[in-house]
Protein backbone atom coordinates (compact mmCIF):
# COMPACT_ATOMS: atom_id res chain seq x y z
CA UNK A 1 0.00 0.00 0.00
CA UNK A 2 1.36 3.45 -0.79
CA UNK A 3 0.89 6.44 1.43
CA UNK A 4 -1.73 7.89 -0.90
CA UNK A 5 -3.97 4.90 -0.24
CA UNK A 6 -4.23 5.65 3.43
CA UNK A 7 -7.78 5.89 4.73
CA UNK A 8 -8.88 9.51 4.22
CA UNK A 9 -9.10 10.46 7.88
CA UNK A 10 -5.62 9.11 8.68
CA UNK A 11 -4.24 10.88 5.62
CA UNK A 12 -5.89 14.10 6.70
CA UNK A 13 -4.41 13.85 10.19
CA UNK A 14 -0.97 13.19 8.75
CA UNK A 15 -1.24 16.14 6.38
CA UNK A 16 -2.43 18.42 9.17
CA UNK A 17 0.68 17.59 11.16
CA UNK A 18 3.07 17.85 8.22
CA UNK A 19 1.74 21.28 7.26
CA UNK A 20 2.82 22.68 10.61
CA UNK A 21 6.19 23.85 11.80
CA UNK A 22 7.94 21.32 14.02
CA UNK A 23 7.20 23.28 17.20
CA UNK A 24 3.49 23.66 16.40
CA UNK A 25 3.02 19.95 15.88
CA UNK A 26 3.13 19.37 19.62
CA UNK A 27 0.25 21.81 19.99
CA UNK A 28 -1.81 19.84 17.50
CA UNK A 29 -0.99 16.69 19.43
CA UNK A 30 -2.20 18.52 22.54
CA UNK A 31 -5.48 19.27 20.75
CA UNK A 32 -5.88 15.58 20.06
CA UNK A 33 -5.08 14.80 23.69
CA UNK A 34 -7.73 17.27 24.82
CA UNK A 35 -10.24 15.74 22.42
CA UNK A 36 -9.88 12.14 23.55
CA UNK A 37 -13.50 11.35 24.32
CA UNK A 38 -14.52 9.90 27.63
CA UNK A 39 -15.33 6.23 27.49
CA UNK A 40 -18.84 5.12 26.62
CA UNK A 41 -20.65 4.14 29.84
CA UNK A 42 -20.50 0.45 29.00
CA UNK A 43 -16.70 0.60 29.34
CA UNK A 44 -16.45 3.35 31.92
CA UNK A 45 -18.57 1.21 34.23
CA UNK A 46 -16.61 -1.93 33.40
CA UNK A 47 -12.93 -1.09 33.42
CA UNK A 48 -12.25 -4.84 33.50
CA UNK A 49 -13.24 -4.98 29.83
CA UNK A 50 -10.43 -2.69 28.81
CA UNK A 51 -7.07 -4.06 27.87
CA UNK A 52 -3.84 -2.49 29.03
CA UNK A 53 -1.25 -1.78 26.34
CA UNK A 54 1.84 -2.76 28.27
CA UNK A 55 4.25 -1.57 25.60
CA UNK A 56 3.29 2.02 26.30
CA UNK A 57 5.26 4.02 28.79
CA UNK A 58 2.25 5.35 30.64
CA UNK A 59 -0.90 3.51 31.54
CA UNK A 60 -3.30 3.32 28.62
CA UNK A 61 -6.31 1.10 28.38
CA UNK A 62 -8.18 0.45 25.17
CA UNK A 63 -10.99 -1.53 23.67
CA UNK A 64 -11.60 -2.39 20.02
CA UNK A 65 -15.14 -2.95 18.87
CA UNK A 66 -16.77 -3.93 15.56
CA UNK A 67 -20.39 -2.78 15.35
CA UNK A 68 -23.36 -4.32 13.53
CA UNK A 69 -22.40 -2.48 10.33
CA UNK A 70 -18.91 -4.03 10.47
CA UNK A 71 -17.38 -0.68 11.36
CA UNK A 72 -14.42 -0.59 13.75
CA UNK A 73 -14.39 1.67 16.80
CA UNK A 74 -11.48 2.19 19.16
CA UNK A 75 -12.03 3.43 22.70
CA UNK A 76 -9.16 4.35 24.96
CA UNK A 77 -8.38 6.04 28.23
CA UNK A 78 -5.17 7.38 29.73
CA UNK A 79 -4.51 9.70 32.67
CA UNK A 80 -4.42 13.49 32.33
CA UNK A 81 -0.77 13.36 33.39
CA UNK A 82 0.05 11.40 30.23
CA UNK A 83 -1.04 13.77 27.48
CA UNK A 84 1.27 12.28 24.85
CA UNK A 85 -0.35 8.90 25.27
CA UNK A 86 -3.79 10.50 25.22
CA UNK A 87 -2.88 12.28 21.99
CA UNK A 88 -1.70 9.07 20.34
CA UNK A 89 -4.85 7.24 21.39
CA UNK A 90 -7.00 10.09 20.15
CA UNK A 91 -5.33 10.12 16.72
CA UNK A 92 -5.92 6.41 16.29
CA UNK A 93 -9.42 6.54 17.71
CA UNK A 94 -10.43 9.29 15.27
CA UNK A 95 -8.38 7.99 12.36
CA UNK A 96 -9.62 4.43 12.48
CA UNK A 97 -13.21 5.09 13.45
CA UNK A 98 -15.73 3.62 11.04
CA UNK A 99 -13.20 1.69 8.93
CA UNK A 100 -13.75 -1.95 8.10
CA UNK A 101 -11.71 -4.63 9.80
CA UNK A 102 -9.64 -5.14 6.64
CA UNK A 103 -9.05 -1.42 6.18
CA UNK A 104 -7.62 -1.21 9.68
CA UNK A 105 -5.42 -4.26 9.09
CA UNK A 106 -4.13 -2.59 5.91
CA UNK A 107 -2.99 0.57 7.67
CA UNK A 108 0.81 0.60 7.42
CA UNK A 109 2.45 -0.38 10.69
CA UNK A 110 4.76 2.59 10.42
CA UNK A 111 1.96 5.15 10.15
CA UNK A 112 3.01 6.69 13.50
CA UNK A 113 6.45 7.40 12.04
CA UNK A 114 5.03 9.22 9.04
CA UNK A 115 3.07 12.01 10.69
CA UNK A 116 6.01 14.26 11.42
CA UNK A 117 6.26 13.71 15.15
CA UNK A 118 9.39 11.61 15.49
CA UNK A 119 11.57 14.65 15.97
CA UNK A 120 9.21 16.65 18.16
CA UNK A 121 8.29 13.72 20.37
CA UNK A 122 11.35 11.43 19.91
CA UNK A 123 11.41 8.06 18.17
CA UNK A 124 11.37 6.20 21.50
CA UNK A 125 8.08 7.77 22.50
CA UNK A 126 6.51 7.22 19.09
CA UNK A 127 6.86 3.52 19.82
CA UNK A 128 3.95 3.87 22.21
CA UNK A 129 1.66 4.74 19.33
CA UNK A 130 3.08 1.98 17.16
CA UNK A 131 2.29 -0.45 19.98
CA UNK A 132 -1.29 0.82 20.19
CA UNK A 133 -1.82 0.35 16.46
CA UNK A 134 -0.31 -3.13 16.62
CA UNK A 135 -2.52 -4.01 19.56
CA UNK A 136 -5.60 -2.82 17.68
CA UNK A 137 -4.74 -5.00 14.71
CA UNK A 138 -4.01 -7.99 16.89
CA UNK A 139 -7.41 -7.70 18.53
CA UNK A 140 -9.06 -7.62 15.12
CA UNK A 141 -7.05 -10.59 13.87
CA UNK A 142 -7.90 -12.58 16.95
CA UNK A 143 -11.50 -11.81 16.18
CA UNK A 144 -12.05 -10.88 19.79
CA UNK A 145 -13.52 -7.55 18.83
CA UNK B 1 23.87 37.81 40.28
CA UNK B 2 22.29 34.79 41.99
CA UNK B 3 18.75 35.10 43.25
CA UNK B 4 18.55 34.86 47.05
CA UNK B 5 18.31 31.47 48.72
CA UNK B 6 15.23 29.90 50.21
CA UNK B 7 15.56 29.99 54.02
CA UNK B 8 13.01 27.16 54.58
CA UNK B 9 14.11 25.46 57.86
CA UNK B 10 13.81 21.91 56.44
CA UNK B 11 16.51 22.72 53.88
CA UNK B 12 19.08 23.95 56.40
CA UNK B 13 19.69 20.36 57.55
CA UNK B 14 20.80 19.36 54.06
CA UNK B 15 24.43 19.56 52.99
CA UNK B 16 23.72 22.12 50.25
CA UNK B 17 20.49 23.93 51.23
CA UNK B 18 20.86 26.26 48.26
CA UNK B 19 20.00 23.46 45.85
CA UNK B 20 16.33 23.44 46.81
CA UNK B 21 13.50 25.94 46.76
CA UNK B 22 10.00 25.52 48.14
CA UNK B 23 6.79 26.10 46.24
CA UNK B 24 6.13 29.17 48.43
CA UNK B 25 9.51 30.62 47.61
CA UNK B 26 9.05 30.02 43.91
CA UNK B 27 5.63 31.64 43.81
CA UNK B 28 7.02 34.73 45.54
CA UNK B 29 10.02 34.88 43.22
CA UNK B 30 8.32 34.31 39.86
CA UNK B 31 9.41 37.06 37.50
CA UNK B 32 12.56 37.94 39.45
CA UNK B 33 15.28 39.12 37.06
CA UNK B 34 18.03 36.53 36.76
CA UNK B 35 15.70 33.62 37.52
CA UNK B 36 14.55 31.14 34.87
CA UNK B 37 12.13 28.35 35.80
CA UNK B 38 12.46 25.16 33.77
CA UNK B 39 9.97 22.30 33.54
CA UNK B 40 11.39 18.89 32.68
CA UNK B 41 9.03 15.91 32.51
CA UNK B 42 8.88 12.36 31.38
CA UNK B 43 5.90 13.18 29.15
CA UNK B 44 6.98 15.53 26.37
CA UNK B 45 3.54 17.14 26.20
CA UNK B 46 2.80 17.64 29.89
CA UNK B 47 4.29 21.15 29.87
CA UNK B 48 1.91 22.15 27.07
CA UNK B 49 -1.13 21.06 29.11
CA UNK B 50 -0.24 23.78 31.61
CA UNK B 51 2.95 24.94 33.31
CA UNK B 52 4.06 27.35 36.01
CA UNK B 53 3.61 30.88 34.62
CA UNK B 54 6.75 31.99 32.82
CA UNK B 55 8.41 28.56 32.97
CA UNK B 56 10.24 27.26 29.90
CA UNK B 57 10.47 23.63 28.90
CA UNK B 58 13.56 21.48 28.46
CA UNK B 59 12.90 17.94 27.33
CA UNK B 60 15.37 15.23 28.37
CA UNK B 61 14.98 13.43 25.10
CA UNK B 62 14.72 16.05 22.41
CA UNK B 63 16.86 18.75 24.07
CA UNK B 64 19.47 16.96 26.18
CA UNK B 65 20.19 13.72 24.32
CA UNK B 66 22.24 13.63 21.16
CA UNK B 67 19.94 12.57 18.32
CA UNK B 68 22.50 10.20 16.80
CA UNK B 69 25.00 8.92 19.34
CA UNK B 70 23.94 7.47 22.66
CA UNK B 71 25.23 10.40 24.62
CA UNK B 72 24.25 13.80 25.87
CA UNK B 73 24.34 16.83 23.64
CA UNK B 74 27.68 18.47 23.04
CA UNK B 75 28.80 21.93 24.04
CA UNK B 76 27.39 23.82 21.07
CA UNK B 77 23.98 22.16 21.23
CA UNK B 78 23.73 22.72 24.97
CA UNK B 79 24.62 26.39 24.57
CA UNK B 80 22.03 26.73 21.81
CA UNK B 81 19.26 25.10 23.87
CA UNK B 82 19.95 27.19 26.97
CA UNK B 83 20.39 30.42 25.04
CA UNK B 84 17.07 29.86 23.28
CA UNK B 85 15.40 29.44 26.68
CA UNK B 86 16.79 32.74 27.89
CA UNK B 87 19.38 31.19 30.20
CA UNK B 88 22.82 32.79 30.61
CA UNK B 89 25.78 31.35 32.43
CA UNK B 90 24.95 33.34 35.57
CA UNK B 91 21.20 32.68 35.54
CA UNK B 92 19.63 31.09 38.60
CA UNK B 93 17.78 28.06 37.21
CA UNK B 94 15.01 26.31 39.13
CA UNK B 95 13.95 23.00 37.61
CA UNK B 96 10.76 21.14 38.43
CA UNK B 97 8.99 18.18 36.90
CA UNK B 98 6.65 15.23 37.22
CA UNK B 99 7.19 12.00 39.11
CA UNK B 100 8.88 13.44 42.20
CA UNK B 101 11.30 15.44 40.08
CA UNK B 102 12.81 12.34 38.59
CA UNK B 103 13.38 13.96 35.18
CA UNK B 104 14.06 17.35 36.72
CA UNK B 105 16.94 15.79 38.65
CA UNK B 106 18.20 14.27 35.43
CA UNK B 107 18.17 17.69 33.76
CA UNK B 108 19.94 19.20 36.77
CA UNK B 109 22.61 16.53 36.53
CA UNK B 110 23.16 17.31 32.84
CA UNK B 111 23.39 21.04 33.67
CA UNK B 112 26.07 20.03 36.17
CA UNK B 113 28.03 18.19 33.47
CA UNK B 114 28.39 21.60 31.88
CA UNK B 115 29.24 23.24 35.18
CA UNK B 116 26.19 25.49 35.38
CA UNK B 117 26.69 27.00 38.79
CA UNK B 118 23.31 27.97 40.19
CA UNK B 119 20.80 25.26 39.39
CA UNK B 120 18.17 24.21 41.94
CA UNK B 121 15.20 21.88 42.22
CA UNK B 122 11.69 22.79 43.30
CA UNK B 123 11.05 20.55 46.32
CA UNK B 124 7.92 18.53 45.51
CA UNK B 125 8.09 19.36 41.82
CA UNK B 126 5.09 19.71 39.59
CA UNK B 127 2.89 17.47 41.73
CA UNK B 128 3.17 19.63 44.82
CA UNK B 129 2.64 22.85 42.88
CA UNK B 130 -0.53 21.37 41.37
CA UNK B 131 -1.72 19.89 44.66
CA UNK B 132 -1.44 23.31 46.28
CA UNK B 133 -3.44 24.83 43.43
CA UNK B 134 -0.82 27.44 42.75
CA UNK B 135 -1.93 27.76 39.18
CA UNK B 136 -0.76 26.63 35.77
CA UNK B 137 -1.07 28.35 32.43
CA UNK B 138 -0.93 27.39 28.79
CA UNK B 139 0.36 30.85 27.86
CA UNK B 140 3.68 30.73 26.09
CA UNK B 141 6.34 32.54 28.12
CA UNK B 142 7.91 35.59 26.57
CA UNK B 143 11.56 34.64 26.20
CA UNK B 144 14.43 36.99 25.58
CA UNK B 145 17.09 34.76 24.05
CA UNK B 146 20.41 34.89 25.86
CA UNK B 147 24.02 34.19 24.98
CA UNK B 148 25.12 30.98 26.62
CA UNK B 149 28.85 30.35 26.22
CA UNK B 150 30.21 27.20 24.63
CA UNK B 151 31.38 25.23 27.66
CA UNK B 152 33.24 21.97 27.43
CA UNK B 153 31.25 19.17 29.02
CA UNK B 154 33.19 17.72 31.93
CA UNK B 155 31.99 14.16 32.50
CA UNK B 156 34.68 12.82 34.79
CA UNK B 157 33.63 14.23 38.17
CA UNK B 158 30.01 13.05 38.17
CA UNK B 159 29.60 10.56 35.35
CA UNK B 160 30.81 6.95 35.31
CA UNK B 161 31.31 4.79 32.24
CA UNK B 162 31.42 1.02 32.15
CA UNK B 163 35.19 0.91 32.57
CA UNK B 164 34.89 3.17 35.60
CA UNK B 165 32.44 0.75 37.21
CA UNK B 166 34.74 -2.21 36.58
CA UNK B 167 37.58 -0.27 38.21
CA UNK B 168 35.35 0.79 41.09
CA UNK B 169 34.72 -2.67 42.58
CA UNK B 170 35.39 -2.68 46.29
CA UNK B 171 33.72 0.74 46.62
CA UNK B 172 29.99 1.27 47.17
CA UNK B 173 27.52 0.91 44.32
CA UNK B 174 23.86 1.81 44.67
CA UNK B 175 21.26 0.19 42.45
CA UNK B 176 18.19 2.43 42.48
CA UNK B 177 15.87 0.26 40.37
CA UNK B 178 12.84 -1.65 41.60
CA UNK B 179 13.36 -4.86 43.55
CA UNK B 180 12.20 -6.98 40.60
CA UNK B 181 14.82 -5.42 38.37
CA UNK B 182 17.52 -5.82 41.04
CA UNK B 183 16.89 -9.50 41.58
CA UNK B 184 16.75 -10.17 37.85
CA UNK B 185 13.11 -11.15 37.84
CA UNK B 186 12.60 -8.52 35.16
CA UNK B 187 14.82 -6.28 33.06
CA UNK B 188 12.63 -3.20 32.91
CA UNK B 189 10.49 -1.15 35.23
CA UNK B 190 7.16 -2.58 36.31
CA UNK B 191 4.51 -1.32 33.86
CA UNK B 192 7.15 0.07 31.51
CA UNK B 193 8.14 -1.26 28.13
CA UNK B 194 10.85 -3.83 27.75
CA UNK B 195 13.82 -1.79 26.63
CA UNK B 196 16.02 -4.58 25.58
CA UNK B 197 18.43 -5.82 28.24
CA UNK B 198 19.51 -9.37 27.50
CA UNK B 199 20.42 -10.25 31.08
CA UNK B 200 18.70 -9.53 34.38
CA UNK B 201 20.19 -8.96 37.80
CA UNK B 202 22.50 -6.35 39.30
CA UNK B 203 26.13 -5.31 39.34
CA UNK B 204 27.86 -7.44 42.00
CA UNK B 205 28.08 -5.82 45.46
CA UNK B 206 25.55 -3.07 44.62
CA UNK B 207 23.16 -2.22 47.45
CA UNK B 208 19.50 -2.01 46.50
CA UNK B 209 17.96 1.35 47.40
CA UNK B 210 15.04 2.13 45.07
CA UNK B 211 15.23 5.82 44.19
CA UNK B 212 11.68 6.66 45.28
CA UNK B 213 12.52 5.88 48.91
CA UNK B 214 14.13 9.32 48.98
CA UNK B 215 10.80 10.93 48.12
CA UNK B 216 7.88 11.53 50.48
CA UNK B 217 4.30 10.88 49.33
CA UNK B 218 3.89 14.58 48.44
CA UNK B 219 6.91 14.27 46.08
CA UNK B 220 9.19 16.36 48.32
CA UNK B 221 12.54 15.01 49.44
CA UNK B 222 12.58 13.16 52.73
CA UNK B 223 14.12 14.98 55.67
CA UNK B 224 17.79 14.78 56.47
CA UNK B 225 17.35 12.29 59.35
CA UNK B 226 15.18 10.05 57.17
CA UNK B 227 17.72 10.12 54.35
CA UNK B 228 20.60 9.41 56.74
CA UNK B 229 18.70 6.38 58.04
CA UNK B 230 18.25 5.01 54.51
CA UNK B 231 21.64 5.68 52.96
CA UNK B 232 24.01 5.63 55.94
CA UNK B 233 22.41 3.20 58.39
CA UNK B 234 20.77 0.83 55.93
CA UNK B 235 22.89 1.00 52.79
CA UNK B 236 26.07 1.45 54.84
CA UNK B 237 27.50 4.56 53.19
CA UNK B 238 29.89 6.64 55.24
CA UNK B 239 31.80 9.89 54.81
CA UNK B 240 34.63 9.70 52.35
CA UNK B 241 33.02 6.92 50.32
CA UNK B 242 33.27 7.08 46.57
CA UNK B 243 29.83 6.08 45.29
CA UNK B 244 28.44 5.13 41.89
CA UNK B 245 24.68 4.99 41.38
CA UNK B 246 22.91 3.42 38.44
CA UNK B 247 19.46 2.43 37.21
CA UNK B 248 18.20 1.61 33.73
CA UNK B 249 19.29 4.59 31.63
CA UNK B 250 20.55 6.96 34.32
CA UNK B 251 17.38 8.95 34.97
CA UNK B 252 16.29 7.52 38.31
CA UNK B 253 19.88 7.41 39.50
CA UNK B 254 20.15 11.16 38.80
CA UNK B 255 17.57 11.59 41.54
CA UNK B 256 19.72 9.51 43.90
CA UNK B 257 22.83 11.35 42.73
CA UNK B 258 21.14 14.60 43.77
CA UNK B 259 20.23 13.18 47.17
CA UNK B 260 23.70 11.83 47.90
CA UNK B 261 25.55 14.87 46.58
CA UNK B 262 23.46 17.84 47.56
CA UNK B 263 21.31 16.65 50.44
CA UNK B 264 23.74 14.29 52.21
CA UNK B 265 26.99 15.92 51.12
CA UNK B 266 28.90 12.94 49.69
CA UNK B 267 31.68 14.07 47.42
CA UNK B 268 32.56 12.58 44.07
CA UNK B 269 29.33 10.65 43.60
CA UNK B 270 29.03 9.48 40.01
CA UNK B 271 26.02 8.46 37.97
CA UNK B 272 26.56 5.49 35.66
CA UNK B 273 24.07 6.54 32.97
CA UNK B 274 24.83 3.60 30.71
CA UNK B 275 23.21 1.68 33.54
CA UNK B 276 21.37 -1.57 33.04
CA UNK B 277 20.58 -1.06 29.36
CA UNK B 278 24.34 -1.17 28.82
CA UNK B 279 25.48 -3.55 31.59
CA UNK B 280 22.70 -6.06 30.94
CA UNK B 281 23.79 -6.29 27.30
CA UNK B 282 27.55 -6.11 27.76
CA UNK B 283 29.78 -9.10 27.08
CA UNK B 284 32.17 -10.23 29.82
CA UNK B 285 30.88 -8.23 32.78
CA UNK B 286 29.91 -9.86 36.09
CA UNK B 287 26.26 -10.03 37.18
CA UNK B 288 24.65 -11.16 40.41
CA UNK B 289 21.06 -12.37 40.59
CA UNK B 290 18.76 -12.52 43.59
CA UNK B 291 18.24 -10.35 46.63
CA UNK B 292 21.80 -10.45 48.00
CA UNK B 293 24.33 -7.86 46.78
CA UNK B 294 26.99 -10.48 46.15
CA UNK B 295 30.74 -10.11 46.48
CA UNK B 296 32.70 -7.44 44.68
CA UNK B 297 34.98 -8.91 42.02
CA UNK B 298 38.57 -7.74 41.73
CA UNK B 299 38.64 -4.31 40.17
CA UNK B 300 39.93 -4.32 36.62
Amino acid sequence: MTATELPPKLAEIRDDFLELEESDRLLLLLEFADELPTLPPRYADHPDLLERVVECQSPVFMFVEVDDDSAVHLYATAPRESPTTRGFASILSQGLDGLSRQEVLDVPDDYPNTIGLTKAVSPLRIRGMTAMLARTKRRLREGAA
Amino acid sequence: MPVDLDPTPKFTAYAHPGRLVSTEWLQEHLGTPGLVVVESDEDVLLYETGHIPGAVKIDWHTDLNDPVERDFVGSAAFAAVLGAKGISRDTTVVIYGDKSNWWAAYALWVFTLFGHDDVRLLDGGRDKWVAEERGLTRDKPVITPAEYPIIERNDAPIRAFREDVLAHFGNPLIDVRSTEEYTGERTHMPAYPEEGALRGGHIPSAASVPWARAAAPDATFRTRPELDAIYRDEAGLSDGDSVIAYCRIGERSSHTWFVLTHLLGFEGVRNYDGSWTEWGNAVHVPITMGTEPGTAPQPR
